[in-house]
């Protein structure tokens, strides 16, 4: 398990042109299973833009009678959603930030410099991957607490700034380039950190770009941690936010809905702006 | 040129400064909020303690409790049967789709994308649209099963013998994206002369499959299902949104019961017990798991 491999980009290419049975039961399940998929977005989107008493008619009208620009403008103004944005972006934004220079220091160590701890301080690391979030939750939260940072988003930074993933990934990936360059970049007499900074790091932009599609898609859509860490309203992620809607406004689906596409499409845009970054990232670290 | 003894020594004093120092930023985060706690919850799972006052050592009063825990019991057989109904399901439903797709189907690319779309999106916002589709009396699931003529239609999430599957039901449509990326790599790293060979020997398509698509992908069903498994016990953001654990106790899991008695009822101690048993469990099919490994794997 000590390489990554570069895989790639997964686009077969098309083979031969024959239409039979079997091409037709395949494209068959996989337009099935396509929609599946993306109704259940295009009927959130739909409903969120109609009117209340419109959302549940049957036969399902994909597009409303008339467009209820208004559900949005309510989204926003019914609580603080614009806050909840920048409460998610911030965290989201520093926890990724950080968690790249923090990982890349220590994947750096792990891969490049031989001292004698070295292996066994990896396998802890790896070992702790395996040990579910509920293990360490309530000792963290006493930490937290403790420090005087619970109701504070720098626990939740804190808590994801430090991922044995992000240590792990990085190390795989410094494993893949060659000693020798650094070796030569010492005997020029650039120092370990030089080496690090100017030679190691911007050979590493893929492993960068999937730790940071990762860490900011799992900050933004993090809810247990907010949930556990976050009381007072105005500290609120958007998934503690959209929170208001199921709870208190019970009968507005519409707002729901909403609120749920607004939650949601920035991660949506990041993942069509990133698609082989990220597909290749889940391919690379899945696969050992 | 053999470096001297003392040579040797300086070199690994020296790196071994220069290691800790790069180590250093994230050495003490992880003892501070990763070992540390995943000791301190040890040692409190043989406490009676609620995070004030006096920490009493109750030895395994916890654990014994456990046994006797109605509530835990359901919380226990509810995430064993989640993991039964969803895992193979997911696994099944992705290898299908990622075999399709790497046939040389034409807009792999869009299938891909829509397949692998839900994965991205924050189960909050999932779980709050399932939970409209999946309304018994005007849901667009029940809709078109009326119309289909089916006169009664199951309560989705509000029948409690179909409570956990409805919410299996969202988790896999979930997760799917994920295993088949997994899949697809798997069956990329799969060499065409295989094939050939196989084309060769006369080999129809089904034997083909049998023969070297499924013994070749074993390692990474195997890998997905290990990951599977730790996934599917985890799923907590789901529960807490579509049904919050009911109706009655239906949909109570594991880490629904731990996030209650630790966060509502502040029992750590016995939170801490619970955290510990759910580890257990993960654990024990892990290994189970790597021990039966030998019979199906190809390396």
């Amino acid at each position: 398990m000590n390489t990554v491999t570069e895989v790639p980009v997964y686009i077969p290419q098309v083979k031969k042109r024959k239409i039979s049975g079997g091409k037709i039961g395949k494209y068959l399940v996989i337009i099935l299973v396509s929609l599946t998929m993306v109704l259940p977005f295009v009927w959130m989107l739909s409903a969120s833009l109609k009117a209340e008493t419109e959302i549940f008619g049957f036969p399902i009208k994909w597009i409303p009678e008339t467009f209820q620009w208004d559900n949005y403008t309510k989204v926003w103004t019914t609580v603080p959603f614009g806050l909840y944005y920048l409460n998610t972006l911030k965290i989201a934004v520093i926890t990724t930030i950080l968690v790249v220079i923090n990982s890349s220091l220590a994947g750096y160590a792990f891969a490049k410099i031989k001292f004698p701890e070295r292996n066994r301080l990896f396998f802890i690391y790896i070992a702790t991957m395996m040990i579910p979030y509920q293990v360490m939750m309530i000792p963290q939260f006493m930490l937290m607490s403790k420090l005087g940072l619970v109701n504070s988003h720098w626990a939740l930074i804190i808590l994801g700034t430090f991922s044995p993933f992000g240590v792990f990934l990085f190390r795989q990936f410094f494993l893949s380039i060659p000693d020798e360059l650094l070796e030569a970049a010492r005997i020029d007499g650039l120092s370990e950190f030089g080496i690090y900074w100017r030679i190691v790091l911007p050979l590493s932009k893929p492993a960068i770009a999937t730790l940071v599609i990762f860490s900011f898609m799992h900050a933004w859509n993090d809810f247990l941690g907010p949930l556990i860490y976050l009381t007072s309203d105005r500290l609120y992620t958007l998934q503690l936010g959209i929170q208001h809607f199921i709870t208190e406004y019970n009968t507005e689906y519409s707002l729901l809905m909403a609120a749920a596409v607004s939650a949601i499409v920035p991660t949506i845009i990041v993942y069509f702006l990133a698609q082989d970054h990220f597909i290749k990232g889940v391919a690379n670290t899945g696969i050992k | 040129m053999i470096p001297s003894k003392k040579v040797k020594s300086k070199t690994i004093r020296r790196n071994r400064l220069i290691g800790y120092s790069f180590l250093l930023p994230n050495i003490i985060g992880f003892l501070l909020f990763i070992l540390l706690p995943v000791l301190a919850s040890f040692v409190m799972s043989f406490t009676s303690w609620n995070g004030f006052g006096k920490i009493d050592f109750i030895g395994l009063s916890n654990y014994k409790q456990l046994l006797d825990d109605t509530n835990f019991k359901i919380s226990f057989v509810n995430s064993i049967l989640f993991m039964l109904i969803s895992v193979p399901v997911t696994l099944f439903i992705s290898v299908l789709i990622a075999v399709a797709l790497n046939q040389g189907i034409r807009f792999v690319k869009v299938f891909r994308t829509a397949v692998f779309l839900p994965y991205v999106t924050a189960t909050i916002a999932v779980a709050a649209v399932w939970q409209l589709i999946f309304n018994p009396s005007l849901g667009p699931i029940n809709g078109t099963l009326l119309r289909l003529g089916i006169e009664n239609p199951p309560g989705w999430l509000s029948d409690p013998s179909w409570a956990l599957v409805s919410v299996s039901i969202v988790y896999i449509w979930h997760s799917i994206g994920y295993y088949m990326i997994l899949f697809l790599a798997g069956l990329q790293s799969i060499p065409d002369y295989l094939y050939e060979a196989a084309d060769l020997d006369g080999a129809g398509k089904v034997s083909k499959f049998f023969h070297i698509t499924l013994p070749m992908l074993s390692p990474v069903l195997f890998f997905t299902t290990i990951i599977g498994v730790i996934n599917s016990f985890k799923v907590f953001d789901l529960i807490y949104v579509l049904t919050g654990g009911g109706p009655g106790r239906s949909t109570h899991v594991l880490v629904y019961d731990i996030y209650n008695t630790a966060f509502k009822q502040f029992e750590y101690g016995y939170a801490s017990a619970m955290a510990y048993v759910l580890f257990l469990v993960i654990l024990v099919i892990s290994i189970l798991q790597f021990m039966g490994q030998r019979k199906w794997v190809n390396d």
